[in-house]
């Protein structure tokens, strides 16, 4: 059993990495507005499916490390995380079978839930920044999302289909 | 459906509902939150997560140093012969316009004494390159590959050729995170070089422009003035250049001027910084590796005057 369940958490942990790292890499100034938030997808889409392995716990753990690399404040992105996975795992059961189209505006839901949040701990702290940075990633992730989700997809399935 | 059956196994059979701990880690969350913007007891923790977050830098940065690498060994020999004479050329201008500066310096010093100022205090520079890996997308931070193991401290100036770049802000053990002095969150205290008017110079969230909100109507400033570092906010050595003023706007109406200044730094293109340890001596024996600066001095206008000077 623990082997069966090693493989299956291996590419969803290779899959957070990978996201913290996209999150960091330098883009041109022009682009870097629209960088969509590679971390946040990647746990929605693992709290939707697997709710029961990749919560809220996650959320928090995923979000402190954000902070760090960021170097926001220590919590902000655990916090946002944290209530975007809650409200995500609350509703696991009608997110899945809901059609891509309507699972997609809930995505910008939560993308546009998880921005207001940072920016209001940042208001709240008295860190000032233009309020339209904020939409960029929001925009860009739920253009993204159709794709990721597709990829995640097929993911899981080769896992499984292996273990 | 299978995938929800399987993974029903895999939960502890009495962990706490999903909203208690949702509960519990938004507590803890705001709490953090609360403590990290009053207090910098986290210091230590953030050090701990930042040093595991390392090497993700140092992978993100690969392909691009990497890249780096291959153009610079790859180029020809002609380009690095004319590289070669060019940096020649400049290296007797700047030697001789540092003869000059030495001569200055102990003048200074000597008109001080006279004057019983205490003199300027040496102090020790250290090149290090900024990581190609982009952090706080709302502000202007970037990453420099020193960190505390190096001695780096909060607050430390970097500074590049031109100017002033910005200041540490997060130290890590093997990296630090830095503010750039247009980020809207910085203000650093600056005098006006021609007549010595005091004021701030403050970020404007735009790389290629600072302003200064502080200065009367009647203020002498004008275009062109070139602002240095004041030194009065402790964080900053005295006498680096900041900016250049580029418009001046005086309206009857409103008590201050609007004034913005240039950077002389160019500060989204950056790709080395120097950090100042100030009041050290100059040329540390442990940190003889990376001492990049007085590699080309020859020997004769001594470490002092090849550095750097205060003023």
């Amino acid at each position: 059993m623990s082997n069966g369940r090693n493989t299956r958490r291996l590419p969803v942990l290779l899959s957070i990495v990978v996201a913290l790292m996209l999150s960091i890499v330098p883009l041109p100034a022009a682009v870097e507005a629209f960088r969509p938030d590679w971390v946040a997808l990647t746990l929605i889409y693992w709290a939707m499916t697997l709710p029961r392995s990749y919560s809220v716990g996650t959320a928090w753990v995923v979000g402190i490390v954000v902070d760090v690399a960021h170097g926001t404040l220590l919590g902000q992105h655990a916090l946002a995380l944290c209530f975007v996975i809650y409200v995500t795992v609350k509703f696991h059961l009608q997110l899945r079978v809901f059609p891509l189209s309507q699972m997609t505006a809930t995505v910008f839901a939560l993308l546009a839930l998880h921005q207001f949040l940072l920016f209001w701990i940042n208001g709240v702290a008295g860190l000032h920044t233009e309020a339209v940075t904020y939409w960029g990633p929001v925009v860009s992730g739920t253009l993204i999302w159709p794709l990721l989700s597709m990829l995640f997809a097929g993911i899981r399935y080769r896992v499984r289909s292996d273990a | 459906m299978a995938a929800v059956k399987s993974d029903n196994q895999h939960r502890a059979p009495n962990a706490p509902a999903l909203g208690l701990r949702f509960l519990l880690l938004a507590g803890l969350s705001i709490t953090l939150l609360v403590i990290d913007n009053r207090e910098n007891y986290l210091d230590g923790i953030r050090k701990a997560i930042g040093a595991s977050v390392h090497p993700l830098r140092v992978v993100v940065d690969a392909p691009i140093s990497t890249w780096r690498w291959i153009v610079e060994t790859s180029t020809s020999r002609n380009d690095l012969q004319l590289e070669n004479s060019r940096l020649k050329a400049e290296r007797l201008l700047t030697q001789a316009r540092l003869q000059k500066y030495a001569a200055l310096e102990a003048e200074n010093t000597r008109l001080r004494a006279l004057l019983e100022a205490t003199p300027h205090g040496s102090e020790r520079i250290r090149v290090s390159e900024i990581m190609s890996v982009s952090a706080n997308p709302f502000r202007h931070v970037v990453v420099v590959d020193k960190g505390s193991r190096d001695g780096v401290f909060d607050g430390q100036a970097m500074v590049d050729a031109s100017g002033v770049v910005g200041q540490v802000i997060d130290v890590g053990l093997l990296s630090s995170q830095g503010i750039l002095i247009s980020d809207p969150d910085h203000a650093l205290p600056v005098e006006v070089n021609r007549n010595g008017l005091r004021t701030i110079a403050v970020g404007s969230g735009d790389f290629a422009r600072l302003e200064l909100p502080f200065l009367p109507n009647n203020a002498d400033i004008a275009e062109g003035d070139l602002l240095v570092t004041s030194g009065l906010g402790g964080a900053f050595p005295a006498g680096y250049p900041v900016a250049v003023v580029e418009s001046v706007t005086r309206d009857p109406k409103e008590p201050f001027a609007s004034v913005t200044a240039t950077p002389a730094a160019a500060l989204n293109q950056v790709r080395e910084v120097m950090l100042i340890w100030p009041g050290e001596p100059e040329g540390n024996a442990d940190d003889g590796d990376s001492e990049a600066a007085d590699s080309g001095t020859g020997g004769n206008a001594g470490p002092a005057a090849a550095e750097s000077t205060d003023e």
